[in-house]
């Protein structure tokens, strides 16, 4: 069955059409009437500067017209108030609570151009301006694009918003600058302590246990470092097999220690750990190390395979490097320039380097997953700090293996699991701070979401959430507000969040929690985060489907052509060597070729009907990585199908649901009071399916202005075969060409 | 081991055991080859299930033996280059007698025109209960348009196919035009295929008309009846004083085209018409291009070069450079309100891609299943899309420059615009493909020979079956369950590469690994079922409540228009 909306039956309907009922509209209205004198501001939000008569450019309009309004720099985002009051048409479909249509947050700032004379520039921080650029080009992380112009505003005001602006989102600032402290300070609490009751947060011993519990783990919750007396970088607890003491925890300060991730049904387990320091005497770490692998390989009675990530996938400033130059592919300042680059798509698509990242990290999370499904043999993933790739591959592989990570409060555990306690340090990677010397920024957790979005794309029907879903939580990242995306590790955050006065006698700042989606996101904006096409279980009748599997198979389209399968019995290769022996400290040698290896598991898994309650793998060949399309496509109005797009499936399912639904009431109530007249109520209302672009829910409609892109000039590229380009279309004596 | 199973009319010609076929995805096995007049089949009961290969005989383009190594005494090899992406090769013991003759029967009925042999859509026996040579009815196509019109007939002037030969014998053309005036414009343009209407806007009148170049030549030649012909076509539509002239060519193909005979309208001859080169590559660069695209996906895909190795076969930038062609044509009649004259040299290739996509985009009818076939059978068949030669049915000559997958494009962009409005279309991804086999298989008739003309002469109406007829006679199987009907609504695709891509479904099918297990089409048909299940519970229960209340009114509950559908698909 289908899960019929958010929360099963019982819930409100999902509507997924109108986000903004027409009660909202007329509020909405108010608002903004009130709004032109007086920005909405947040909780703690103080503006710092603004300058009037700032006039934005209109990206869809090619004449480069614009509206004007006031640019404002506060301490939480950059924001435009535009003049005009915003039209009922133009306002987004999918509001953020915290954001309007033209804020930017401080934090989701990522380069700023400065266009004066023609010239465009980058911007850099830390130094003084004492000139301003006519126009401000300002790229955001989730890649939207704002044009303004500052030469009609008064100078006095146009210097200070571009110094304002930069100073405050291009350099260097403290942890307690963000925004968020000063948000909790102010906030009420209740209004920032609601937690989302199903998602484990893994802060607490209990949590852990849960955890062991649910999966049927063979090993102990250890209290060792409670109030982070061991280690600033651990969370106070976490999980290690029984024969770990709290000795071995303390020796190296949690380094080579093997800490439990999951544990698969047949009683193996995945594990991570960080590496030894290299300081030490091979003697002495080589006998800690053995001891540890023996302490894995004893509870869980069977043999242990250690990968190495640093020897196989690339390191933190590739990874940079690579998201740099793709992102660049979305950044587009006009329509000459999307069409230019249209033409070399694919090769600067490849050029990037970006979906080949994402490509290996899968593959090496499908050969954990055999090793762990097939050989039953646990996984030790091993890395410098084991919180960056550690934590995109030990995700990856418990998301392929248990569907409960693909249901959306696992897979918010999951995060809290892997990431926020496994203390992968996202101020330092996301830069927030702009402190050079000390963060290493890398798109780490987006690599992890974006490896997900291709399991869902590939299975759409496997995940209880959706694509908006991810794309949200990817934006999430950079609005500096929520505790799970500020800080380094729970140390770093239990200390930060501490009163700065003892005597102050207030309790610790009460930070919100991404997954608290209610500061965003109203219900009916957050039903779009519900995939209708989630298979909640397996369908009963195993007979129904067989032959819709084999039908399918069918893939010649002839009247009647036989199923071609591909039946070939996979053997697994069983582990046989002592796999400690290869295990010499910090290097450890790849043992084997990556593709080969799991060939057999795809064809055992690809034999068998999929489903979508078991083993999920990826699709690795070439055409099924695929570039994320609502993430980095939905702000470029050239790239926007009016009435299409992948969401158009999507609506048709819901509004098939909800039919659905309304039929079974109808039912009901028919077998209740037979006599009854028919009211049918309808479901619907909202722009029809037609009238609406593929970046739904993200950029509003423009249903009377949309016009097909059409480049001004067709460029021809032939390249090679520019020789038969010339010939005749039915020259006969042409031959020799096959 | 039981026999191949075979259709009606199909026999088998030869048999040949312990032959082995070498799968490039799965190795080496060893089984029994059949070949019959269709197909080649192969058999291995090796493998549990029995490994089975199938191939039609039509879709083969070239046969040719290879050198075996290490398939021990297996030391001869035959390997078998297919249209549909893929070359499946056998090994067998070189003197055996059965294994030559199996081989001398393959040559033979793969190119059974060149052997003197009917093609198997002669053959074929078997019946469906719908017939599908009815489904296209010109006349009845051009009345759904809304044609004859004043200004506008449907004329008869070609029914013996003495004008031209390669166009239909029921014609489209202005009501005012005058025989003699209409001689002229036919030996104005290259092989005599005059401007004729293809689509009119149901509301602006609008029209798209087809033709070929005209034969202006080196010495620009004028012909004051062609230019009051397409002035005639202009001033049937009243919204607009302008008619655009998109020539498929590239411009620097036309003027090579002018310099021996053919050439384009001369913008200072035709007052009034703009012309627009769409820069399309000919049938042999596609044809390079298609080539390309088999060498990088089949047998294997190289993942690391995948995507520039897309790039350099250029066969998704000429999707591109066709379907912004047809936006820019349907913009022009859609938001312009202004008629086209499109052209490319012929008029049977590039023309026929731009005017069905085109209509594909303006006209939602033709996104049904019976309309997409009547676009084929219309802008396709009968206006003499040379298919014969541009397949090459039946025909040994493989380096036949004149082969090209011209429709296998259009197909593809058809695909392309079905990914990118899901809903926009009531057929499904298996019609374009059923479509696609059934080109090559040579099963059918309808794809067979190059004109109308060809086809009454061969009888293929009566001798053949069509493949609507297998088509609709089980719709099921080829409607979209996630189609709304978009009615009026002009589909733009975005002809950008960023939303493109590769079909993977039909090129790289034959790799096992790219096949999805299970489409997310079978939850929606689930719930299309659990859909219907209800509404047939609430119309029972609502017959029992009129029965029961029956003695004021008893016609209503079963009256079909109050059956009250609230199941109103919005769109």
């Amino acid at each position: 069955m289908l899960s019929l909306g958010s929360g099963g039956g019982k819930s409100t309907k999902p509507s997924f059409v109108s986000y903004v009922t027409p009660e909202d509209m007329k509020i909405k209205e108010k608002e903004e009437g009130l709004r032109s004198k007086h920005p909405y501001l947040l909780p703690g939000e103080v503006v710092f500067c603004s300058a009037n008569h700032v006039l934005k450019y209109t990206q869809e309009d090619v004449s480069q017209r614009g509206v004007y309004g006031t640019l404002l720099c506060t301490n939480f985002k950059i924001a435009f108030i535009s003049d005009e009051s915003a039209s009922q048409e133009t306002a987004p479909p999918f509001r953020n609570k915290l954001l309007s249509e033209n804020d930017i947050p401080l934090t989701c700032v990522d380069n700023i151009y400065g266009v004066s004379d023609e010239k465009k520039k980058l911007i850099i921080g830390g130094q003084v301006k004492s000139k301003y650029p006519s126009k401000l080009i300002i790229q955001c992380k989730d890649l939207r694009v704002f044009h303004f112009s500052l030469t009609y505003a008064k100078e006095e005001e146009a210097k200070k918003i571009f110094q304002g602006i930069v100073h405050h989102s291009l350099e260097p600032k403290s942890l307690k600058c963000v925004f968020a402290f000063s948000y909790c300070e102010t906030a009420s609490p209740s209004q920032a302590s609601r937690k989302s009751s199903l998602t484990l947060m893994f802060e607490t011993k209990e949590d852990w246990s849960v955890e062991l519990g649910r999966t049927k783990g063979n090993c102990k919750v250890s209290s060792a470092n409670e109030d982070y007396v061991i280690s600033e970088k651990l969370p106070q607890f976490f999980v290690v097999p029984f024969a770990v003491s709290d000795d071995d925890i303390l020796r190296f300060l949690g380094k080579g220690i093997p800490f439990w991730c999951w544990s698969h049904h047949s009683g193996c387990a995945l594990f991570k750990m960080a590496c030894l320091p290299t300081i030490q005497e091979d003697g002495i770490s080589q006998k800690y190390m053995h001891r540890m692998l023996d302490a894995v390989t004893q509870d869980q009675l069977c043999p242990v395979k250690i990968e190495d990530l640093s020897s196989c996938l690339p390191a933190l400033q590739d990874l940079q490097l690579s998201y740099n130059k793709f992102k660049q592919l979305f950044l587009i300042d006009s329509t000459t320039e999307f069409w230019v680059s249209d033409m070399k798509w694919f090769s600067s698509l490849e050029n990037s380097g970006w979906l080949e990242i994402i490509r290996q990290c899968l593959m090496k999370a499908v050969e954990i997953v055999d090793y762990l499904e097939s050989a039953h043999t646990s996984v030790l993933i091993v890395e410098e700090h084991c919180s960056d790739l550690c934590c995109v591959l030990s995700s990856l592989v418990q998301i392929m293996l248990d569907p409960y990570y693909r249901t959306r409060s696992g897979f918010q555990s999951l995060i809290q699991k892997e990431w926020v306690a496994g203390g992968h340090s996202f101020l330092d990677r996301c830069n927030h701070l702009y402190q050079k010397e000390k963060e290493v920024p890398a798109p780490v957790f987006l690599l992890f979401l974006e490896c997900v979005w291709q399991l869902l794309q590939q299975h759409a029907p496997a995940f209880q959430f959706s694509e908006t879903y991810l794309t949200v939580l990817s934006d999430s990242i950079n609005i500096p507000l929520f505790s799970t995306f500020l800080f380094n590790s729970q140390h770093h955050r239990d200390t930060a969040i501490k009163p700065g006065h003892p005597e102050a006698q207030r309790s610790p700042l009460n930070f919100p929690s991404v997954w608290d989606w209610s500061l965003q996101f109203d219900c009916k904006a957050q039903s779009l985060f519900t995939n209708p096409l989630y298979v909640e279980k397996p369908i009963q009748d195993k007979a129904l489907r067989k032959t819709s599997h084999q039908k399918h198979q069918r893939q010649l389209s002839l009247p009647n052509t036989l199923s071609k399968p591909s039946p070939r019995k996979g053997f697994f290769k069983e582990e046989t060597d002592n796999l400690k022996k290869i295990f010499l400290g910090k290097r450890i040698s790849k043992w084997l070729n990556p593709t080969e290896s799991s060939k057999e598991l795809y064809e055992s898994w690809q034999r068998k009907p999929l489903d979508y309650q078991g083993l999920l793998l990826p699709y690795l060949d070439g055409p099924s990585v695929r570039v994320w399309m609502q993430r980095y496509l939905r702000w470029v109005p050239e790239a926007q199908i009016f009435g299409g797009g992948s969401i158009t499936t999507v609506n048709r399912v819901l509004e098939l649901a909800s039919e659905i639904q309304d039929l079974q009431k109808e039912v009901e109530r028919r077998s209740c009071r037979m006599n009854s007249s028919t009211a049918w109520t309808q479901v619907y209302s909202g722009p029809p399916l037609s009238a609406r672009l593929s970046s739904f829910p993200f950029t509003a409609t423009h249903a009377w202005s949309f016009k097909p892109a059409i480049p001004s000039s067709i460029r021809q590229s032939l390249g090679s075969v520019s020789s038969l380009a010339d010939k005749e279309d039915d020259d006969c004596q042409g031959s020799g060409v096959l | 081991m039981e026999e191949a199973p075979r259709f009606p009319g199909e026999s088998i010609k030869a048999i040949a055991k312990d032959v082995m076929y070498i799968c490039p995805f799965t190795g080496a096995v060893s089984g029994t080859l059949t070949v019959t007049d269709y197909k080649l089949y192969f058999k291995s009961l090796e493998r549990e299930p029995p490994f089975i290969l199938d191939v039609n005989l039509g879709v083969i383009s070239r046969l040719e033996t290879i050198g075996v190594q290490s398939h021990g005494e297996n030391s001869c090899g035959m390997e078998i280059v297919c249209k549909d992406m893929r070359n499946p090769r056998f090994a067998y013991k070189q003197e055996e007698q059965s294994k030559l003759e199996i081989f001398e029967n393959l040559t033979k009925h793969a190119f059974p025109v060149s052997n003197d042999l009917p093609l198997f859509a002669f053959l074929y026996k078997e019946k469906f209960p719908v017939d599908g040579w009815k489904v296209y009815d010109p006349v009845a196509e051009y009345k759904r348009q809304g044609l004859p019109n004043e200004s506008w007939t449907i004329s008869k002037v070609n029914s013996n196919y003495e004008l031209c030969d390669t166009y239909p014998a029921l014609l489209v053309i202005p009501t005012s035009i005058k025989d003699e005036d209409l001689r002229r414009v036919v030996a104005f343009r290259a092989k005599h295929r005059i401007p004729v209407l293809s689509w009119i806007h149901p509301e602006s009148q609008a029209t798209i008309t087809r033709c070929s170049q005209p034969l202006v030549g080196p010495s620009d030649k004028r012909c004051k009846e062609d230019e009051k012909y397409l002035q005639t076509i202009m001033d049937a539509n009243a919204q607009s004083h302008k008619l655009t002239i998109f020539d498929a060519r590239q411009n620097s193909v036309a003027d090579t085209n002018k310099a021996k005979e053919g050439g384009y309208e001369s913008e200072s001859f035709y007052t009034n018409a703009e012309l627009t080169f769409l820069e399309i590559p000919n049938i042999h660069v596609m044809r390079e291009s298609l080539r390309k695209l088999k060498e990088i996906t089949y047998p294997v895909i190289d993942e690391a070069k995948w995507l520039s190795n897309m790039d350099s076969t250029h066969w998704l930038e000429y999707i591109r450079l066709l379907l912004m062609g047809a936006v820019r044509i349907a913009d022009k009649l859609e938001s312009g309100k202004t008629s086209v004259v499109v052209h490319c040299s012929d008029g049977w290739d590039r023309t026929a891609q731009l005017t069905s996509l085109a209509m594909l985009m303006l006209d939602s009818y033709y996104r049904t299943i019976k309309g997409f076939e009547v676009l084929i059978e219309k802008e396709w068949i009968s206006f003499g899309h040379r298919f014969a030669v541009r397949v090459g049915h039946g025909d040994v000559n493989h380096t036949n420059s004149e082969r090209s997958p011209l429709f296998v494009q259009f197909i593809d962009c058809v695909w392309q615009m079905m990914r990118q409005f899901p809903a926009a279309f009531e057929f499904n991804e298996l019609f374009l493909i059923t479509i696609l086999d059934h080109l090559y298989s040579c099963l059918f008739g309808t794809f067979l020979y190059n004109s109308e003309q060809e086809r009454v002469k061969a009888e293929l109406h009566t001798k053949t079956v069509s493949l609507w007829s297998y088509i609709n006679s089980q719709p099921e199987e080829f409607t979209n369950p996630f189609y709304v009907n978009y009615e009026n609504h002009v589909l733009y695709p975005v002809a950008s590469l960023r939303h493109l891509e590769l079909w993977v479904d039909y090129y790289v099918r034959w790799n096992p690994r790219m096949r999805p297990q299970m489409p997310v089409h079978q939850n929606l048909k689930e719930l299309l079922v659990i859909r219907s299940e209800l509404q047939k519970k609430v119309d029972e229960l609502h017959r029992e409540a009129s029965t029961r209340s029956l003695s004021s009114s008893s016609d209503r509950g079963s009256s079909p228009s109050h059956s009250a559908t609230p199941v109103h698909t919005t769109v």
